[in-house]
């Protein structure tokens, strides 16, 4: 990424604005919890938005945005590594013998 | 010796070796709590849902936590910011703001351990089940010690609502409380919302416990280049710079995972 003063200078801004949709992005989870759409719902409803908030911080405050192929392809791996442990704990649930889950 | 690349990008990853190495740290600590992430949906799926406690954390508390954090995120790249523009004493400010934010959220988070740690469920002989607080506020009361003591009877202050009841109802406060008195002999369990109360306890000491442990880790980390290790500034600025932003994609990490703790252990 560029990180000459005259670049991050014009970044501040974009910060406070980040931290300010965290702040709503909070405030959006806990409103959200309260509205009954179900109990499964109201699970996807709150892991999008801590997606999103997430993608924020990521992207803007760890500069994923704009950073080096290296970087990428460390995030690459781990996103590999991470997406088959969560297959691993869906097959894992789908796997119990009948009658020790309840659904 | 001179450590290499600490200030020049390496020609063939393009960044220089630090970055590259707290991004590779940052990928083992993806798994480390993804382990734990997986630990807890297989606990909760496999748990009947009148054994998986709700509303049983205080939401304004662990809300305005989640606010400390994300606030202590955006001092951490104004410091970083501040540097990359030469004004060391905006840095000094924006990192110091960071600091107080972790030892408020570790204080909170301590608060809220303590209080768990007078709460109490009772599991009665007749089936029946309670929570609640033991008059007195007694932490780590336990079946046996009360017998061991030879208590006859407790004076207990239940909630207005069982979390068996569920997620919505559960948060409602609108029973008034009154104390009873029960006897000991009425009781087959006694247990305080410790890790050994459920397993949503368990899991929930365990990745609150772990990350206030990256909280303060960070927060050491950050403490020193804004005390001692900011001497750097004067004589290596660009390397200086670099270890603002190592610490500070660390402390990035650390707010990310409690974005998903919170909703995760709190709300749903």
């Amino acid at each position: 990424m560029s990180e000459s003063p005259e670049h991050v200078s014009r970044h501040v801004r974009g910060y406070l604005i980040v931290g300010a949709a965290l702040l709503i992005g909070t405030v959006l989870t806990v409103w959200a919890s309260y509205i009954d759409l179900g109990h499964q719902w109201n699970i996807v409803l709150a892991l999008i938005i801590a997606s999103a908030k997430a993608s924020l911080v990521a992207l803007f405050f760890m500069h994923l945005i704009s950073e080096r192929q290296m970087i990428y392809l460390v995030l690459g791996f781990t996103a590999f590594f991470f997406a088959g442990l969560m297959a691993l704990t869906i097959g894992a649930y789908h796997d119990f013998p009948p009658f020790t889950v309840t659904r | 010796m001179d450590i290499p690349y600490t200030t020049q990008a390496r020609p063939d990853t393009g960044v220089y070796n630090a970055k590259v190495g707290v991004w590779l740290f940052l990928a083992s600590e993806v798994m480390l709590f993804g382990a734990l992430f997986s630990a807890y949906i297989l606990l909760r799926v496999g748990a009947l849902p009148a054994d998986w406690p709700h509303g049983l954390l205080n939401i304004p508390i662990g809300t305005f936590n989640t606010a400390v954090l994300i606030t202590s995120s955006v001092t951490v790249v104004m410091a970083w910011a501040s540097l990359k523009m030469g004004r060391f004493d905006r840095f000094k400010i924006f990192q110091t703001i960071t600091v107080l934010c972790a030892l408020a959220f570790l204080g909170i988070k301590t608060f809220e351990y303590r209080d768990k740690f007078t709460h109490y469920e009772v599991w009665k002989t007749d089936g029946s089940r309670l929570t609640g607080h033991i008059e007195g506020k007694p932490a780590f009361l336990t079946l046996d010690k009360l017998k061991d003591a030879k208590v006859e009877k407790i004076h207990f202050l239940p909630d207005p609502h069982h979390y068996a009841e569920g997620r919505l109802a559960a948060r409602k406060h609108d029973v008034e409380h009154k104390a009873v008195e029960i006897p000991v002999s009425d009781i087959k369990r006694l247990s305080a919302f410790v890790p050994a109360h459920s397993t949503y306890f368990a899991i929930y000491f365990t990745l609150t416990g772990l990350h206030a442990l990256h909280v303060l880790g960070g927060a050491i980390v950050i403490a020193y280049l804004l005390g001692p290790g900011s001497r750097m500034w004067f004589t290596e600025p660009e390397r200086f710079i670099n270890r603002v932003e190592t610490s500070g994609l660390f402390w990035h990490f650390v707010d990310l995972v409690w974005i998903f703790l919170f909703p995760v252990l709190y709300l749903l």
